[in-house]
């Protein structure tokens, strides 16, 4: 660990200028692993390195990579490879300088595991508000071509493939493995029933491996540097090191690089500064805004996978948002439940009108017309709508909310007091002038 | 049904996002669903039909440029006009219905002409908490004092960039953080076609 309390290895030669060049990222060590595992090893002995370093997925669902690489069917048949860049959780943005400033190492990472999966056609769906970073994956794309990283019989070896990057055009639902693949394939992006999964049917009904931008990042380093070398950082079952992005009522809000297993607190005081002079933690979301929020006395636990799990909440994506106590709570849930109705693909039942019904019922509480019955009634929703889909935007909606209504229960129940106290006061000035 | 009830106006619905023109009137069932356009009827701009074949070919089935190809017909026509639908149907050689489906789904395809410049203005939990809506709701009253036109200004959800909080996107450009004392001057640099905020976007990270 640095100085700092930041960990930098995918982060390590992210501020040189010209690191996201060919040559900028040759100079630096890259493409070494590439060649290691495309003339040196076997499919099957990239996938056993990627599972033995515990690498686990870096999206939302952290199930490891390896095993997921594994699941991918053997035999000559076409199988393809998906990059999800569609990072639309709120409150991350780790992808988005990954890509910006490193876009070949995500390349490099895509060849390796499109060689471990035996796929040869490849794509990088990235959402398309990141246009500036799809024009940097585009430049990068060529150069590699250019200089034979991608294309037929990569450096002479026995492995073709070919990279598209795919620019979408503005969904959240996307970012879900097999809505993102019905929006490659031209569609509406509507979730798919599983099983069966992508790794069976999925692009064009063939076998694919999806992957997120961080997981394939970490894929060259895993190779170059063995499997024990990553397990070296982090915890036993969350190994290696995580780019974390901070947001929300913070003095110093972005991207850091971290060992797996520091506190939370080391993460929005130590790094982020934490809240503005004179305010304090209310509460956090731990993995993007479908985790359910935590209160400051959960900042001292070690942020893992693990630890997230067992406190009720999630690491998810990795995206920490703090909300301090000037923000009203019901502000953060109306705001909350408004994203995910907005977003919500309305194939499923559950999550089209509950997220629906969320709102409105949020919308209540704000202006004093809610009793307290109706927060009763919400959390009820909330447990009808998770489980209950496709998909899970509806359960990242409810598991949230749920967990607010159970922390700030007092504070719902004041706010419609105060709210209605308020309307029956301007009632009052109305009538009397 | 009574002869008063019959002529009791139909509720207006706010139209919802992505919405297509004609969205809320009824469908016509004495018509025949419109087929794939013939490309004798349809003339399509060379550049823009050049741009959808080299799109098709990169991928193993046709369909998957449907959404690199409708955003090309939106740069060109503005939106994503029943004229722009036609055209990029006819090169796909799909009908403008299964386009159509597409467009009413994304956020960034505009079934509505709305103007040619976008200020998105994210107003999601990261940037909701750093009061984000109160720059959005400056941007939007600028806008209107000045007389700004052409441009659609919206609340959008979270663009990815929160470490840049409260952030907008101005035709793809993001720059941040933002006060509501800016308001003026990115509706000014957008009205005389300046760079807005220049040095506070994220190229300048």
């Amino acid at each position: 660990m640095s100085p700092s309390g930041e960990t930098r290895v995918l982060l390590e030669h992210i501020d040189e200028p010209g690191c996201e060049t060919l040559a900028g990222y040759e100079r630096v060590g890259g493409y070494k692993a590439m060649r290691k595992a495309l003339l040196e090893m076997d499919p099957e002995e990239v996938v056993s390195e990627l599972e033995a370093s515990g690498l686990r997925g870096r999206g939302g669902a952290g199930f490891s990579m390896g095993k997921k690489a594994s699941f991918i069917p053997k035999g000559a048949m076409d199988k393809y490879l998906c990059c999800n860049a569609d990072e639309s959780e709120p409150g991350t943005f780790k992808d988005r300088l990954l890509m910006q400033k490193a876009p070949h190492r995500l390349i490099e990472g895509i060849i390796i595991a499109s060689w471990a999966a035996g796929a040869n056609r490849t794509f990088i769906f990235i959402r398309g508000e990141y246009e500036l970073q799809a024009e940097v994956l585009d430049r990068a794309v060529a150069e590699a071509y250019d200089a034979g990283y991608l294309g037929e019989r990569v450096l002479g070896s026995k492995h073709s493939v070919e990279l598209v990057v795919h620019r979408g055009a503005g969904a959240y639902i996307c970012g879900e493995e097999s809505a993102l693949l019905d929006a490659l394939e031209g569609k509406r992006g509507n979730p798919r029933l599983k099983p069966p999964f992508p790794a069976n049917q999925g692009l064009y009904q063939g076998p694919t491996l999806i992957n997120n931008v961080e997981t394939l990042s970490c894929a060259p380093l895993i190779i170059e540097r063995g499997a024990d070398w990553f397990r070296s950082y982090g915890t036993d079952q969350s190994a290696g090191t995580k780019v974390v992005s901070v947001s929300g009522n913070v003095q110093r809000p972005g991207n850091y690089e971290v060992e797996l297993g520091i506190t939370g607190r080391e993460l929005v005081y130590g790094l982020a500064g934490g809240p503005p002079e004179g305010h304090a933690v209310k509460c956090w979301f731990p993995g993007g805004s479908s985790a359910p929020v935590l209160l400051d006395e959960h900042l001292d636990l070690p942020y893992t996978f693990e630890d997230m799990d067992a406190a009720g909440s999630m690491l998810g994506s990795g995206a920490i948002i703090v909300v301090d106590d000037s923000v009203p709570i019901v502000h953060v849930a109306l705001r909350l439940a408004e994203f995910y109705r907005h977003e919500s693909c309305g194939k499923c039942v559950p999550c089209r009108e509950g997220t629906q019904w969320t709102v409105k019922m949020l919308e209540r509480v704000d202006s004093g017309a809610a009793t307290p019955m109706d927060l009763e009634i919400m959390a009820q929703v909330q447990e009808n709508i998770i489980g209950h889909c496709l998909c899970v935007l509806g359960d990242s909606m409810a598991m949230p909310i749920g967990s607010m209504i159970k922390h700030f229960r007092d504070e719902f129940e004041q706010h419609i007091q105060d709210a209605r106290a308020q309307g029956e006061r301007e009632l009052l000035v109305e009538t009397a002038s | 049904m009574s002869e008063a009830e019959s002529e009791r106006p139909l509720p207006v619905r706010a139209a919802p996002a992505g919405a297509v023109t004609g969205w809320d009137q009824a469908v016509d069932l004495t018509k025949d669903p419109a087929l794939i356009p013939d490309a004798a009827e349809i003339s399509v701009p060379p550049e823009l039909r050049s741009e959808i074949e080299i799109t098709m070919a990169r991928y193993p089935e046709r369909h998957s440029a449907a959404l690199p190809a409708l955003t090309a017909a939106q740069r060109l026509h503005g939106w994503c006009s029943p004229e722009a639908i036609d055209q990029v149907a006819c090169v796909m050689g799909v009908t403008p219905a299964y386009l159509t489906s597409v467009v009413t789904f994304y956020d960034m395809l505009k079934g509505q002409p709305v103007g040619t410049n976008s200020v998105y203005v994210c107003t999601s939990v990261a940037c909701c908490v750093r009061d984000a809506k109160a720059v959005h709701d400056a941007i939007a009253a600028a806008a209107e004092e000045a007389g700004l036109e052409d441009t659609e200004i919206r609340e959008f959800e979270c663009l990815g960039a929160c470490d840049m909080a409260p952030v907008c996107s101005v035709n793809g450009r993001f720059v941040g953080p933002l006060e509501t004392s800016d308001a003026p001057e990115i509706v000014a640099a957008i009205k005389e076609g300046r760079t807005v905020l220049p040095g506070r976007s994220l190229e300048d990270a």
